[in-house]
C-alpha cells in the first residue's frame, strides 16, 4: 500500500513506475513519439538535434494552445470546431488594431476576450438553448471566418515595435532555442494541467464526461461548468492566434483553414476519449508533438508531397481510435 | 381526483405501541398533493419520518413512492401541503437543496461518475478540502478514507470509481450522501442488484447510521428485506395513503393485501396453474449444442421443449444472462450451434433470431429495451413492425387493436396508448416490453429478469403470464435472481455456476434447498480441485 493508485493520479509523471489502465492511451502516444523520433534519428544524420526539437515546439505553439482548449471541451464530452475561425479572427484583429495605431497592451487582450465571448456565447447556445455543440461550434466556426473577411480582406503585415519585439524574443539553454509563443504556450499546457486537477471545475469536467446526469444529482455545477469549458477553449483559440500571429508577423483571415480538425486530432492522438471523461492535457501536448513529428520526418524526406503528413495522421487517428475502442471494451 | 385515504382511529394507536413518539419528527409531510394534469399523482399523503429509525415506503409500481421522494427533496412541485423539517416549514428547489438542508437521496442507479476516484466520488461538490483555492488531493483520500472506514468499506479511495463492482459503488453512492450534515438518508430501491452478501453489508450500513440518529427512508420490492431491515412502514396505493404501522404489527399477508388492495389469490393461482401444465413431449422446440463463447459462458447443451418453462437459476454473474443472450443471437457463439425444430440455424443476430420466433427481453429493461421517448403504442408495436420491414407500415387500425388489446390484457397503466413510456412506473414499462414481444407471436420467449424492481402485483401478472402463454404452447426460458419465482414458474431448470451449467433438474419435486445445493456444491467441488 505503498505505492497506490492514487498517488498516480495526482502525479503523471511517476505513472510510469507501474501503469495505470487510465494511463495507457498516453503511454501509447509516448511510444509512437518515441518510436517516430528514432525512426527519424536512424535515417536522417541531423534529425536528432536540438534545433528540431526546438522547431518543433517553435512550429506548433498556436496548435498546442488550440490542442489544449479542446482538450476541455471534449472532455465534457462537446466539440469545438470554431477554433481555426477563432485563431484567425483573432491574428486579424491583433493586425488590423495595430495597423490602426492602438497599443499592443490593449490589443492583445482585445483579441483574446474576443476568443473567449464568442467561446461563451457557444456554451450559452448548447447549454441554454440546447443546441448540439457540433452544430453551435459549426455556426461559430462560419461566424467567426466570416468576420475575418469583414474586418479584412487582405493579408495585414504587422510591424508594431512593440510586438515584433515580444515575437522576436528569444533564450538560448544550451543549443535549445526558446520563443515567446513557446514559452506562452507551454504556461497554458500548465495552467490547464493544474486547473483540470487541483480546481473544482476540472473536477467537475470530468464528472460531466463521466455521467453528466449524475455529475448535476452529485449536485456538482454542471451548467456553468460546461459553459466555462467553451469559454477556456474559445480563448486559447484566441491566445493560438496570438501565438499564430507572433510566428508570421501578420494577420490574415485564411489562417488556420481546417486547423480545427488538427487540433482535435492531436487531442485524441493524446489519449483523449470523444466521448469525454477520459484524458489529459499533457497527453495532448504529447499528441501535438506526434504530429510535428510527422511533418517533420516528412520534410526530412524531401522529395515526399507534404500531404503524405494528412495521410499518416489520418492512419496514426485511427489506430488509435481502435486502440481505444479495444481498452474500453477489454473494461467492460 | 382520486378519494383520499385517511388513516383509520386504531392506526395511530398501533404507531404508538412500536414507537415513542415524544421526539418530534424529522421530516414531516402534511396533505401533499402532486398534479401532473390530468393524473394525480399523490392525492393528499402524510408522512412522517423520526429521528433514528428505518421507515420502509411500500407500494405497487404507479403507487407514487418516487413521486413521494421527488415532492419531499423539491424534484415536484406540489400543490397544495407542506413540508416541515425539524419543524420548520420548508420547500426545496431541488435535490442540491435538499441536501443542504440535511436531505440526502441515494437512488436505484448509482448516479456517480464512473471515471472519477472513489474519494473524489464521495467529496467533490460541497466537502472537498482546499489548499492554496485548489483540491488537497492527500486529505481529500484520507477524510475519504475515514468515511468508508466508517461504512465499513476497505477500498482505495484513489482507485477509479468503475474498477469496483456495482454493489461497491452504491455504498459509495450511501458514503457521499451521509458526507457532512446527514439528518434524513433516502434509499430508493439501493439493493436490486446486490446479491444477499451485499445486502447484508448493506443493512449494516443502514443500522449503524441508525444508531448515529439518521433517519432512513428505505424502499424496496423485496419484502423479507422490509421485514428484515425497517421500524416502521407507511403503505401508499393508487397515489393514496393507506396507512403507517410499526413493521412488527404487520404480518407479511395484511402488507401485500395493503398495497394491492386485494388478496394475494393471484399469487396462488399461479401455483396451481403450475401443476395444470405439462410440456407436450415431441421435438424440441429449440436445441443448443455445445453453444459457447470464451470468457462469457462454457460451452452448453439446451433443450426447450413447446409449452415449457425453463428456468435459468444461478448468482448473479453465473452465466445466466450470458447464455440467453447467446441462445438469442444478442451475443454471437464462438463453438456450437442451434437447432430450431429440427433444423439447424444460425442465430447470429437478433434479427435472425426473430425470423426463427425467438425474442428475447434483456434484463437492462432502460438500455436495451425499452425507448423512453417513444409512446407506449409506438414501443409496443417496435418489433411487429421491425419484422415486417420499414416499407410495409402497419395499418394504424390495426396498430391500435394490437396496442389497445395488450394494454388491457397486460393491465398496462396507465391505459393510454399516447403517453410516453418514460413516465410509466418500471412495472408497466416491463409489460409495455413484454407486450412488444408477443406481439410478434414468438415460438419462443426468452425473458431475462422480468420481475426485478417491479412491484408484488405487477410481479404476480407477469408470473401469470407466463404460465398462461407456457400452456398455450409458447416455449419460455425465464430467469430470475429469485430462486422461489424459478422454482415456482419452471418445468425444468438450468443451474448455472461460474458461467458453466451445472446440472439441469426437474422443476416438479426439487426444493430451493436442493437447487441452493446445486449451486453450492459446484462451488465447493472446485474448491477441492484447487
Amino acid at each position: 500500500m505503498t505505492t497506490t493508485l492514487s498517488e498516480r493520479a495526482t502525479s503523471g509523471w511517476v505513472s510510469a513506475l507501474r501503469p495505470d489502465r487510465r494511463y495507457l492511451p498516453v503511454l501509447g502516444t509516448l511510444a509512437v513519439l518515441a518510436l517516430m523520433l528514432v525512426i527519424g534519428g536512424t535515417r536522417y544524420d541531423n534529425f536528432l538535434t536540438p534545433i528540431v526539437y526546438s522547431n518543433l515546439f517553435i512550429n506548433n505553439a498556436h496548435l498546442i494552445a488550440l490542442a489544449v482548449g479542446m482538450t476541455f471541451v471534449i472532455l465534457t464530452g462537446g466539440i469545438d470546431l470554431s477554433v481555426g475561425s477563432v485563431l484567425a479572427l483573432s491574428t486579424v484583429i491583433i493586425a488590423s488594431l495595430l495597423q490602426a495605431g492602438w497599443p499592443v497592451a490593449v490589443v492583445l487582450p482585445v483579441a483574446v476576450l474576443t476568443g473567449s465571448l464568442i467561446g461563451l456565447a457557444h456554451g450559452v447556445m448548447i447549454q441554454v438553448f440546447g443546441v448540439q455543440p457540433f452544430v453551435a461550434t459549426l455556426a461559430g466556426m462560419f461566424f467567426a471566418r466570416g468576420l475575418c473577411f469583414v474586418i479584412a480582406p487582405e493579408s495585414i503585415p504587422i510591424d508594431d515595435p512593440a510586438f515584433t519585439a515580444l515575437a522576436g524574443w528569444d533564450s538560448w539553454m544550451g543549443h535549445f532555442r526558446t520563443t515567446a509563443a513557446v514559452v506562452i504556450a507551454l504556461a497554458v499546457v500548465v495552467i490547464g494541467f493544474v486547473v483540470l486537477h487541483y480546481t473544482r471545475f476540472g473536477r467537475t469536467v470530468y464528472a460531466i464526461g463521466g455521467g453528466e446526469q449524475s455529475a448535476m444529482l452529485m449536485g456538482l455545477a454542471v451548467s456553468r461548468t460546461k459553459v466555462l469549458a467553451y469559454v477556456v477553449s474559445g480563448t486559447c483559440a484566441a491566445l493560438g492566434g496570438l501565438l499564430f500571429a507572433m510566428g508570421n508577423r501578420s494577420g490574415y483571415a485564411l489562417n488556420g483553414v481546417a486547423m480545427e480538425l488538427d487540433a482535435i486530432a492531436a487531442v485524441v492522438i493524446g489519449g483523449t476519449l470523444l466521448t469525454g471523461g477520459t484524458g489529459f492535457v499533457l497527453g495532448s501536448l504529447l499528441g501535438v508533438l506526434t504530429l510535428g513529428t510527422i511533418q517533420t520526418v516528412i520534410q526530412f524526406e524531401g522529395n515526399l508531397s507534404s500531404w503524405w503528413t494528412k495521410i499518416v495522421i489520418g492512419v496514426l487517428l485511427l489506430i488509435f481510435v481502435v486502440l481505444q475502442r479495444a481498452l474500453s471494451l477489454r473494461k467492460t | 381526483m382520486l378519494p383520499r385515504r385517511g388513516r383509520t382511529p386504531e392506526e395511530p394507536a398501533a404507531f404508538e405501541k412500536g414507537f415513542n413518539v415524544t421526539t418530534q419528527p424529522v421530516v414531516e409531510l402534511t396533505g401533499i398533493t402532486v398534479e401532473f394534469p390530468p393524473v394525480t399523482a399523490l392525492a393528499g399523503v402524510d408522512f412522517r419520518l423520526y429521528p433514528g429509525e428505518i421507515h420502509a415506503l411500500m407500494g405497487e409500481n404507479g403507487a407514487g413512492k418516487s413521486t413521494l421522494i421527488k415532492a419531499l427533496t423539491g424534484v415536484y412541485q406540489t400543490s397544495s401541503g407542506t413540508i416541515t423539517v425539524d419543524g420548520a416549514e420548508q420547500r426545496f428547489s431541488g435535490p442540491g437543496d435538499a441536501r443542504a438542508h440535511g436531505i440526502s437521496t441515494v437512488y436505484q442507479e448509482v448516479n456517480l461518475c464512473g471515471n472519477l476516484t472513489v474519494a473524489e466520488n464521495i467529496m467533490l461538490g460541497a466537502a472537498e478540502p482546499r489548499v492554496l483555492g485548489g483540491l488537497h488531493w492527500r486529505k481529500m483520500r484520507r477524510l475519504a478514507a475515514q468515511h468508508l472506514e466508517r461504512m465499513g468499506l476497505d477500498i482505495d479511495p484513489g482507485s477509479s470509481l468503475d474498477s469496483h463492482s456495482l454493489a461497491v459503488q452504491q455504498l459509495v453512492a450511501i458514503c457521499r450522501a451521509t458526507v457532512g450534515d446527514c439528518k434524513v438518508l433516502i434509499l430508493d430501491e439501493p439493493t436490486s442488484s446486490l446479491d444477499a452478501d451485499e445486502v447484508e453489508s448493506l443493512f449494516a450500513v443502514m443500522r449503524r447510521l441508525k444508531a448515529d440518529g439518521v433517519a432512513i427512508l428505505f424502499v424496496s420490492h423485496f419484502l423479507d428485506q422490509v421485514y428484515a431491515v425497517s421500524d416502521r412502514m407507511t403503505v401508499l396505493r393508487n397515489g393514496g395513503l393507506v396507512g403507517e404501522w410499526a413493521t412488527a404489527d404487520l404480518p407479511a399477508g395484511e402488507l401485500v393485501k395493503h398495497m394491492i388492495g386485494r388478496s394475494a389469490q393471484v399469487l396462488e393461482s399461479v401455483e396451481r396453474g403450475h401443476d395444470a401444465v405439462r410440456p407436450d413431449a415431441g421435438e424440441p422446440r429449440l436445441q443448443a449444442i455445445g453453444l459457447g463463447r470464451k470468457g462469457s459462458i462454457q460451452p452448453y447443451d439446451l433443450d426447450v421443449y413447446p409449452g415449457e418453462v425453463v428456468g435459468l437459476a444461478g448468482l448473479l454473474g453465473s452465466g445466466r444472462t450470458e447464455l440467453a443472450r447467446l441462445l438469442t443471437g444478442a451475443d454471437r457463439a464462438d463453438s456450437g450451434g442451434t437447432v430450431v425444430e429440427g433444423a439447424p440455424r444460425k442465430l447470429h443476430t437478433p434479427r435472425a433470431a426473430m425470423a426463427q420466433g425467438i425474442a428475447y427481453t434483456s434484463e437492462d429493461r432502460k438500455g436495451e429495451g425499452i425507448v423512453d421517448g417513444l409512446t407506449v403504442r409506438e414501443n409496443i408495436v417496435l418489433a411487429l413492425q421491425a419484422e415486417r420491414g420499414w416499407v410495409r407500415p402497419l395499418p394504424r387500425r390495426q396498430v391500435d387493436e394490437i396496442v389497445a388489446k395488450y394494454i388491457d390484457q397486460l393491465g398496462i397503466r396507465p391505459a393510454d396508448p399516447e403517453a410516453l413510456l418514460r413516465n410509466l412506473s418500471g412495472g408497466n414499462q416491463q409489460k409495455v416490453l413484454l407486450a412488444r414481444w408477443l406481439a410478434t407471436a414468438p415460438k419462443l420467449l426468452v425473458l431475462d429478469e422480468p420481475t426485478r424492481g417491479i412491484d408484488v402485483g405487477a410481479k404476480a401478472e407477469i408470473q401469470k403470464l407466463v404460465s398462461e402463454l407456457a400452456g398455450e404452447g409458447m416455449s419460455v426460458v425465464f430467469i430470475s435472481a429469485e430462486l422461489e419465482e424459478v422454482l415456482r414458474l419452471s418445468h425444468r431448470i438450468a443451474v448455472l455456476r461460474d458461467r458453466k451449467v451445472v446440472a439441469t433438474v426437474d422443476a416438479e419435486g426439487t426444493t430451493t434447498d436442493q437447487v441452493v445445493e446445486l449451486i453450492a456444491r459446484g462451488n465447493v467441488a472446485e474448491g477441492d480441485a484447487a
